[in-house]
């Protein structure tokens, strides 16, 4: 039976992976002084399943790696050998090698043997070091699996040359419990007839009086023969399951025959000890075609290697896989029962307008708004698909923390909180290396050395937590470390060095002056490490997450610790958006951003020379955008700003006032692009296509406000968007 | 057609198994550990187990000792997939009541050819 393998490749990359993970984080919680047996089991069961399926589907450079680990970790599990923090760093060097190998063999790409042959090389001397039973482990491990297949092929090639019997005589007595392990006999006979001629007589002596008789209990004996070119192997196959339940003795049986030539021994797939020694990976491509056929018609061999993908659509199918995501069926299942409400709306729909009237306008009335109502959920249910936990983010730090704190010398428990909460893919991609580079701060720089936290009074070792949670259209991911804070005065002074500010640091809020450390160019390690990198970092970072649509605010406190919050819209393809009227355009303004809109009359702004026209809102002053002038868009019909509309937007904490014609109405938007389909245009974050077809652009909320407390209000001209561009990153 | 209960903890390894016995016409079921197991086959008479030996929660070596207490299991075929080929291991699936084991890596011929020989 030809069975393609390739099409479990799938879900086996995705189980390794996963196993490698779960075997990481378990290598990172092994304590060397305390082994947890179930820790220790669970990382021997990840190695194990990987070596198991690698096998199976044919990756023997992988199985023939894994099993050196687990015969390593299976030495730990029995407690025959110590857990060292040396073994742990090797193993999870090994853990990083497999996933490379096989994100590699994913890729259909070529190993890079030489890194496996290290890794390979550091567990085998990791083995050979310590017990005696180890060295011999390793030594099984070393020996050339090629040197295990000649041995196993040889007795076969051997029987049917030099063997001058022509059978063999069983003596078969099984224990009275045999039955009670499933095995039966009979069967046993029928696979000795399938072998060849074969007669069999049954001794009976041993049965007790029906009244003392028990039919649970085996208490018959049997005497068979088989004639035939059989190798002794083989009928040893057939009673390797009942080894140890029953008496056993197999000589052989010679007969008077004419020497016929040698038949050769069916092609049977081995059942009992199959290779349990993983083949040499050369042989992988090109033994199959030449050199297997002639072998193969003789030789019971498992052929892992033939479903091996050799054409394009397997090639191509595993480059598809390469950008998968994993979804949970019940989310499937909701969607696929919406399509279904839709189909019914719209057959319901269709059959209004079979016969149309003007008195069935109601039912059609009806029926558009409820196909709108089970669209908006469509979408919803689809905007869920790409919705994953951050835990896909969050599970790369343990062993992330566990590097570095090793490597600083620091003590560092790690919290994760809310890893379930879910995130879109996109967005998940996206923030994982933002997060890193926070985490990388807090534990450089956040985080004392032992030594100084107990001499501030705080515990040994310092604990950063993570959480995600979701606050309204948001998900807020929160990095908290315990350790030294920010320290006010030092990041004035350094700013003030650096000529970042002026010499008034003092007049800045706190909040204002932890937010310097997201300037270009500022950095407050004293030295620099390879750890936090050169300072180039956190401007970066916040650049990155506002590019997201996010925000970014840190609250700290001297002495006591520093708390990071970046706040994520949950997907980037769509938002909720107000569409304004300027002339003939019409803009989109992201409806988070929007604080409120206000009518206004001409003596309420206030024009200052050289500055922006500012409106007083309350008690502050804001300033105040004319979007026609700013977008040059031909004179509005309305100019006068007494009636037009002011929307107060707001940017972490900064407020302005976008001076539009009208406030159209809220909608939900799909992000386009700009840059991909055109460039980048200052002030504006996308376009979106509206209902009638025309053509949207979304305001860029951060880069407006931004704009609008440095620069006098006026229109944006082409050249001038390129020489400008560094402020809209 | 024999049924049969299919245990393993790996989901790749059970799409196999499971694959190739529908493919042969056997009518398969799947658990995902010891436990989930015990609780299908005490729902369904299976004709066979094939069980991975291991899996969390519930081993394979348990999973068939506690079947084998069960009078509805006491005589049917109960298969051990096992990566271990080591005597020590087999001796400890038998003495649990296994039946007999496959040796990982195996492919779907072998299986088939196994279950043939325990199923006639």
């Amino acid at each position: 039976m030809a069975i393609d393998m390739s099409q479990f490749h799938q879900v086996f990359f995705e189980e390794c992976f996963e196993g490698l993970e779960a075997m990481e984080s378990g290598l990172l919680n092994l304590d060397t002084g305390d082994i947890d047996a179930e820790v220790i089991n669970t990382i021997f069961r990840g190695a194990h399943s990987i070596k198991g399926g690698s096998g199976t589907f044919g990756f023997n450079s992988v199985a023939d790696f894994t099993h050196v680990m687990e015969t390593l970790l299976d030495e730990m599990r029995d407690g025959r050998r110590k857990v060292t923090q040396p073994a742990i760093d090797v193993l999870l060097g090994s853990v990083d090698c497999l996933r490379t190998m096989l994100a590699s063999i994913q890729a259909e790409e070529t190993v890079d043997s030489a890194t496996v042959e290290k890794y390979k090389m550091a567990l085998e001397t990791e083995l050979s070091g310590a017990s005696g039973e180890s060295a011999t482990a390793a030594a099984v491990v070393a020996s050339p699996p090629a040197k295990a297949e000649a041995d196993k092929h040889l007795p076969v090639a051997t029987e049917v040359m030099e063997s001058v019997e022509r059978g063999w005589k069983i003596a078969f007595c099984p224990h009275l419990d045999l039955l009670k392990t499933g095995n039966d006999p009979v069967r046993m006979f029928r696979e000795l007839a399938e072998l060849g001629d074969y007669r069999v007589s049954v001794n009976t002596r041993d049965i007790p009086a029906f009244a003392k008789l028990d039919p649970e209990e085996c208490n018959m004996s049997w005497a068979l023969e088989v004639e035939g070119e059989i190798p002794l192997d083989e009928i040893q196959e057939i009673f390797n399951w009942v080894e140890g339940d029953c008496e056993l003795d197999i000589e052989a049986l010679v007969v008077k025959v004419p020497k016929a030539a040698p038949v050769p021994v069916e092609n049977e797939a081995e059942l009992i000890p199959v290779a349990a020694s993983p083949q040499p990976e050369t042989e992988l491509p090109k033994a199959a075609p030449e050199t297997l056929p002639a072998l193969a018609a003789s030789v019971p061999q498992p052929k892992p290697d033939s479903p091996q993908p050799d054409n394009d659509a397997a090639k191509a199918a595993a480059m598809k896989a390469a950008s998968t995501i994993r979804v949970d069926t019940t989310k499937i299942d909701t969607l696929i029962n919406m399509m279904g409400e839709v189909v019914i709306t719209q057959s319901m729909l269709s059959l209004i307008t079979e016969n149309f009237s003007m008195d069935k306008l109601p039912q059609l009335e009806r029926g558009l708004s409820q196909l709108e109502r089970h669209i908006r959920d469509m979408q919803q249910s689809v905007m869920n698909i790409r919705m994953v936990p951050i835990s896909f983010v969050f599970s790369r730090f343990p062993r992330l923390v566990h590097d570095i704190s090793t490597k600083l010398g620091k003590k560092i428990d790690l919290k994760l909180v809310g890893e379930s909460t879910e995130v879109d893919k996109a967005v998940v991609e996206l923030i994982s290396d933002p997060i890193v580079h926070l985490i990388r701060n807090s534990l450089d720089h956040g985080i004392e050395m032992p030594a100084d936290r107990v001499a501030a009074g705080k515990p040994e070792s310092g604990t950063i937590e993570l959480n995600a949670y979701h606050r309204g259209g948001h998900i807020v991911i929160e990095i908290t470390d315990d350790g030294r804070g920010l320290d006010r005065k030092k990041l004035i002074t350094k700013a003030f060095e650096k000529g970042l500010i002026d010499e008034n640091g003092s007049a800045l809020t706190d909040k204002q002056a932890f937010e310097l450390i997201f300037l270009p160019g500022f950095s407050t390690a004293e030295s620099i490490t390879d750890i936090s990198g050169r300072g180039v970092g956190m401007d970066v970072v916040r650049r990155n997450i506002q590019s997201l649509g996010g925000n970014i605010e840190i609250i700290s406190d001297l002495g006591k610790g520093t708390t990071i919050s970046i706040h994520l819209p949950l997907t980037l393809a769509i938002i909720d958006g107000q569409s304004v009227a300027v002339g003939d355009e019409i803009y989109i303004v992201p409806l988070v951003s929007i604080k409120e809109s206000i009518n206004i009359t001409e003596n309420m702004l206030n024009k200052i020379a050289g500055k922006n026209e500012t409106y007083r809102l309350r008690d502050q002053y804001i300033p105040v955008l004319r979007m026609h002038e700013l977008f040059d868009v031909p004179p509005g019909r309305k100019t006068n700003p007494g009636e037009g509309v002011i929307v107060v937007v707001e940017r972490q904490g900064v407020l302005c006032g976008l001076f539009v014609d009208e406030l159209l109405g809220p909608q939900q938007v799909v992000v386009k692009s700009l840059e991909t389909n055109y460039r980048r245009v200052r002030g504006v974050s996308g376009a979106t296509i509206l209902g009638d077809g025309s053509v949207a652009l979304i305001l860029d909320i951060p880069g407006l406000v931004r704009l609008s407390n440095r620069v006098p209000s006026h229109p944006l001209k082409p050249q001038e968007s390129r020489h400008d561009a560094r402020i809209y990153h | 057609m024999a049924s049969i209960l299919a245990v393993d903890d790996s989901a790749s390894m059970r799409k196999m198994v499971t694959f190739t016995l529908k493919g042969a016409g056997y009518d398969v079921e799947e658990a995902v550990d010891g436990v989930d197991a015990l609780v299908k086959a005490q729902a369904k008479q299976f004709d066979c187990i094939v069980t991975d030996v291991n899996m969390p929660n519930k081993d394979g070596i348990t999973l068939i000792r506690d079947l084998r207490a069960l009078p509805d299991y006491k005589f049917i075929p109960m298969l051990m997939l096992t990566t271990e080929s080591s005597a020590e291991k087999k001796q400890e699936g038998k003495a649990a009541g296994a039946t007999g084991w496959i040796v990982k890596p195996f492919d779907p011929d072998q299986l088939l050819k196994t279950l043939k020989k325990v199923l006639g």
